[in-house]
């Protein structure tokens, strides 16, 4: 089944994507992110449809969408964790093989086993791997990497601690701090906001700042519409096909709004999660 | 191997034995081992479907001491010959014992249900076989074919121990059947269960007790080894077919009922065959053929439509994509199939034909798109994207809504 | 006893013991930690096909046949399992129910036929083995132990156990942190470029390997015991990823060794008249260390939990 999925997917991979091939010269210039015609589906039915987004050069962005809207199908399509029906992924201008240690990953909470034997500081060294490769050993340089990088979340005295005896939040702070050990250029996120407390949320969004200011980008799923407008500068609207996206001021409008999350009603009432709109103009 | 060399008198003794014409003794082994089969896929069923079809392999394993156990006490006892209930019930206890053990293991410590099922197991087993040698090596009794419990054998079983046999599986057979509507709820929604107020940990334990009744009283046909394939494939070939539980059961029933009776016949029929194995074979077979065939979930069905959706969606897109003017040039398969029938031209632009074609297939596709835009959820399961017709597939309240916002989206152009 | 009996019985055979234990007890640690332990029940069954065919093709119990047909069913038995799963869209352990044990009643056939034939190998070898069986005859003393020439004549099942421990625990020390990264979080390992499929067949090949090297000798029931019984009582007692692993070779080698000598020497040192089955004495007592740990373990035993103790 594997074998015949990746062969068919090739076979078709060149005729199916609506919008000419994209190339893009690997140069400095590449968009951190750049994706043409990606579709999944699930049991044959789409989960995301035929998306074209380009991450611009500086900025967060968040991707933002109803449940069920493939926000992270989206993000592990990008990865490659799941296979595509069509469409192509571009890292700085290379396919994602080429660049996977530019790319940094903090994966949604649930998706691992926190009883598993490892402290937080062997968590954050596995952010390490990409970049001492397979048969590589942690060094000395790469522990204190990693330390720094615990630090920076406000973890550095729960280096010993195994990870299941810490809390949610400080586990996603973990989490965080093992992205940052990738050290990469483009990272993506899946929900770090959620259910974390006030600490762990202040501390996710200045990684999210500083990472912003060395010039690196950030692709981040996240629903809090509030948070988005204050801190994220570009939007990628989703609802299974590609809302719209753009610079934050003009995606959260109630018309775009209502298109991503109204579907289902359409002259309704906008959502709760949509009514805190407002709070951009007030700025 | 020997299998395609059986001359014909094998078969000819096969139709005997499952004629019930081999004589009083093979016909009730018959009987019973069809009935085992049958409580095996009715009672296996509901076990698959409540994700504890592992636990009748530490189950299975686990009855060895309690088999060896129970002889010990026999012999104590001075009972000189094997007392088959007194065995069965020793077989039943280790059995029940190590069930629990595994539920609560698994519910109290850290430990995943795997490695709880493997360590009980491999314990049970193994205390299993320390027990046996030691009894080999008693000056009195023997083995007394204790061994044939492990693999199986039909061969020298005795018309009051077919009917234990029988007895045993048709009360689990009936037992599990009178508890359907129990069962079929506590597999699909334990918590609603509990809300309802049922008693759904004791339900949980009467299902695993039927197991234990089923793997007793298999223990001497397919053997404490392979008594959990008894309980688990028929359910799974059933599976393939049907989405309904009512079917499955029935399915199930009729694969293992089959498999025990095949197997039966043919171990009869032919020396050296372990009947433990056999059973197990004819009951693969029946899953092959499932696996391979079945409609829905069938390899065969599964690449046809997988195949049949790329193609057909790659068509529609070239299409769709040419009448939006952006044609592609016709690579690959398709491609190259719709410039043969002249749909295209050489640099992908549609011909006449080709447009009068694709027109319908953009409007269709327009439509899906809108759809996703409007209600994504709202459109069923199975339906292909894109493909399939809209106005047949998707329901009407959302075809309307579709067909007020197109007219608007023309008006406004 | 003298050393020459010693060294001729109780030491290869304890040995090829321990051996196993320690093969399976370090591959059982990653069984384990992805909550895939029946997989390695699954495996150890799912060999036999391969091996019965291997032996009835090349006519001999030579070990490189059987490790190559080893292989080839642990691989095709973890294809199956994975196809069966996706296709019927079932849970895995009801996939490799049914794999497994189709696998398992068609190496029991073929055996049984080959067996009628006058084959010289049967079913109670493969559940239970015959650890009896593995003799040095070379040495007269303890000077054999340096002998090179009497070194040689090592039985095979010894040998080859001995070569796999070296090279698949130098393989995981090679891989250290890539398979504990795959355990942990196999999503992120994908994201970096870790091939997590060629990891996880990998470990099935291994097992296959370590099935068959162990299976003349202790039998599969052994072989599950011990994927089993040492990693989780390792997981009860630390939570640490090193001591894990330390602790589980050190408990299941410990376990291979106190089993052998409580199943053989012992009872005759005592005076007895009989011996019992090693292998099963060695699966016996670690489901017994598994059972003590589940309810004394300081800090996730049972006991421990019921007196409140945090999780």
């Amino acid at each position: 089944m594997v074998i015949w999925h990746s062969h068919a997917a090739a076979w078709v991979q060149g005729a199916t994507a609506l919008t000419p091939p994209h190339t893009v010269p690997v140069t400095a210039l590449a968009p951190p992110l750049a994706v043409r015609g990606l579709s999944v589906a699930y049991h044959q039915k789409p989960v995301l449809w035929s998306v074209d987004f380009t991450a611009p050069a500086r900025g967060l962005v968040a991707v933002v969408g109803p449940n069920g809207a493939g926000k992270s199908t989206f993000i592990k399509a990008c990865l490659g964790l799941v296979p595509l029906l069509s469409g192509e992924v571009t890292v700085f201008g290379a396919p994602l093989s080429r660049r996977r240690r530019e790319v940094g990953y903090v994966p949604q909470r649930g998706s691992v086993d926190w009883d598993f034997p490892v402290s937080a500081l062997e968590v954050v060294a596995m952010g390490r791997y990409g970049r001492i490769g397979l048969l590589g050993r942690i060094g000395r340089a790469d522990r204190d990497a990693a330390l720094a990088c615990l630090d920076k979340v406000g973890m550095a005295d729960y280096a010993g601690r195994q990870i299941g005896q810490l809390s949610g939040g400080q586990q996603q702070r973990v989490f965080l701090a093992r992205a940052l050990a990738q050290e990469a250029r483009l990272y993506f996120m899946d929900e770090p906001f959620a259910g974390v407390d006030a600490a762990t949320e202040q501390a996710i969004l200045d990684v999210l700042q500083d990472l912003d200011r060395q010039g690196r980008s950030v692709i981040c799923v996240h629903h809090d519409l509030q948070t988005v407008a204050q801190r994220f500068q570009h939007v990628l609207l989703l609802n299974v096909e590609k809302i719209a996206d753009g610079p934050v001021s003009d995606m959260l409008t109630p018309s775009l709004l209502r298109r991503t999350y109204g579907g289902a009603a359409l002259d309704g009432p906008v959502p709760a999660d949509a009514a805190l709109v407002p709070l951009r103009s007030a700025e | 191997m020997s299998m395609e060399v059986w001359p014909l008198d094998v078969w000819l003794r096969v139709a005997e034995i499952l004629t019930f014409r081999a004589g009083h003794n093979a016909a009730v082994v018959l009987a019973g081992a069809t009935l085992l089969g049958i409580a095996a896929g009715v009672v296996g069923t509901f076990t698959f479907l409540r994700g504890r079809a592992l636990v009748s392999d530490a189950l299975g394993h686990a009855t060895l001491p309690g088999v060896v156990l129970a002889f010990l006490l026999g012999s104590a006892l001075g009972l000189t010959t094997r007392n088959l209930p007194l065995l069965l019930a020793g077989a039943a206890l280790t059995g029940s014992l190590a069930v629990w053990l595994v539920q609560q293991v698994s519910r109290h410590t850290r430990l995943a249900e795997d490695a709880v099922i493997a360590g009980v197991l491999g314990g049970f087993f193994g205390l299993g076989v320390v027990l046996l040698s030691l009894v080999q090596s008693l000056p009195t009794g023997g083995q007394a074919g204790l061994g044939t419990f492990i693999l199986g054998q039909t061969a020298g079983m005795t018309r009051g121990e077919a009917w234990t046999m029988a007895v045993l599986a048709g009360g689990a057979a009936l037992a599990a059947l009178a508890l359907y509507k129990e069962f079929r709820l506590v597999c699909f929604d334990p918590d609603f269960a509990r809300g309802l107020g049922w008693p759904v940990a004791l339900l949980d334990l009467g299902m695993l007790a039927l197991a234990v009744v089923v793997t007793v009283a298999g223990l001497q046909t397919v053997g404490l080894v392979l008594v959990v394939a008894f309980l688990v494939i028929p359910p799974v070939a059933a599976r393939f077919w049907s989405d309904r539980l009512d079917r499955m059961l029935w399915l199930a029933a009729c694969f293992g009922g089959a498999s025990g009776a095949l197997g039966t016949a043919l171990s009869g029929a032919v020396p050296d065959l372990p009947t433990g194995a056999v059973i197990v074979l004819v009951a693969g077979v029946f899953f092959l053929v499932s696996l391979l065939l079945a409609p829905g979930r069938g390899v065969l069905a599964a690449l046809a439509r997988q195949l049949g959706l790329r193609l057909r969606l790659t068509r529609v897109t070239l299409l769709a994509g040419a009448v939006r003017g952006r044609p592609l040039p016709p690579r690959g398969v398709v491609g190259h199939w719709l410039r043969l029938r002249g749909l295209l031209d050489a640099s992908g632009r549609l011909t006449p034909h080709g447009r009068a074609v694709a027109e319908p297939l953009e409007r269709n596709l327009r439509r899906w798109e809108l759809a996703l835009r409007l209600d994504p959820h709202a459109v069923p399961d199975g339906t292909r994207w894109g493909v399939d017709p809209a106005e047949r597939v998707l329901p009407a309240g959302l075809l309307a809504r579709l067909d007020a916002v197109g007219d608007s989206a023309e008006a406004a152009r | 006893m003298t050393a020459a009996t010693f060294l001729q019985l109780d030491f290869p055979a304890g040995l090829t013991a321990v051996l196993a234990c320690s093969l399976c007890a370090m591959l059982g640690n990653f069984l384990v930690l992805r909550r895939q332990t029946l997989v390695g029940d699954a495996i150890s069954h799912a060999v036999l096909p391969g091996i019965v065919l291997a032996f009835l093709l090349s006519g001999t119990r030579a070990t490189g046949p059987m490790l190559l047909g080893a292989m080839a069913a642990g691989g095709i038995a973890a294809i199956l399992i994975e196809t069966v799963r996706r296709l019927g869209r079932i849970e895995a352990g009801a996939s490799m129910g049914v794999v497994f044990t189709l696998m398992f009643a068609l190496g029991v056939v073929l055996l049984e036929q080959g067996a009628a034939r006058g084959v010289d190998l049967d079913a109670d070898c493969v559940l239970y083995g015959q650890l009896e069986d593995v003799l040095w005859l070379a040495p007269a003393g303890w000077s054999a132990l340096l002998d090179p020439a009497a070194l040689a004549d090592l039985p095979r099942e010894l040998l080859t156990l001995a070569a796999l421990n070296l090279g698949i625990g130098l393989l995981i020390a090679a891989f250290w942190s890539p398979l504990k990264l795959t355990c942990f979080d196999p999503a992120l390992a994908t994201a970096m470029g870790l091939p997590a499929g060629v990891i996880q067949y990998g470990l099935v090949l291994a097992l296959a390997l370590a099935a068959v090297a162990s299976f003349e000798a202790v039998g599969s029931i052994l072989v599950v015991a011990m994927l089993a019984c040492p990693a989780a009582t390792a997981r009860l007692l630390t939570d640490r990823y090193d001591r894990q692993f330390w602790l589980s070779l050190g408990l299941g080698a410990g376990c291979g060794a106190l089993g052998y000598a409580l199943a053989g020497p012992l009872p005759l040192l005592l005076g007895l008249g009989w011996s019992l089955n090693a292998a099963g004495m060695i699966a016996s007592l670690s489901g017994l260390m598994l059972g003590l740990a589940v309810l004394l373990a300081p800090r996730y035993g049972m006991l421990a939990r019921r007196r409140g103790h945090p999780a």
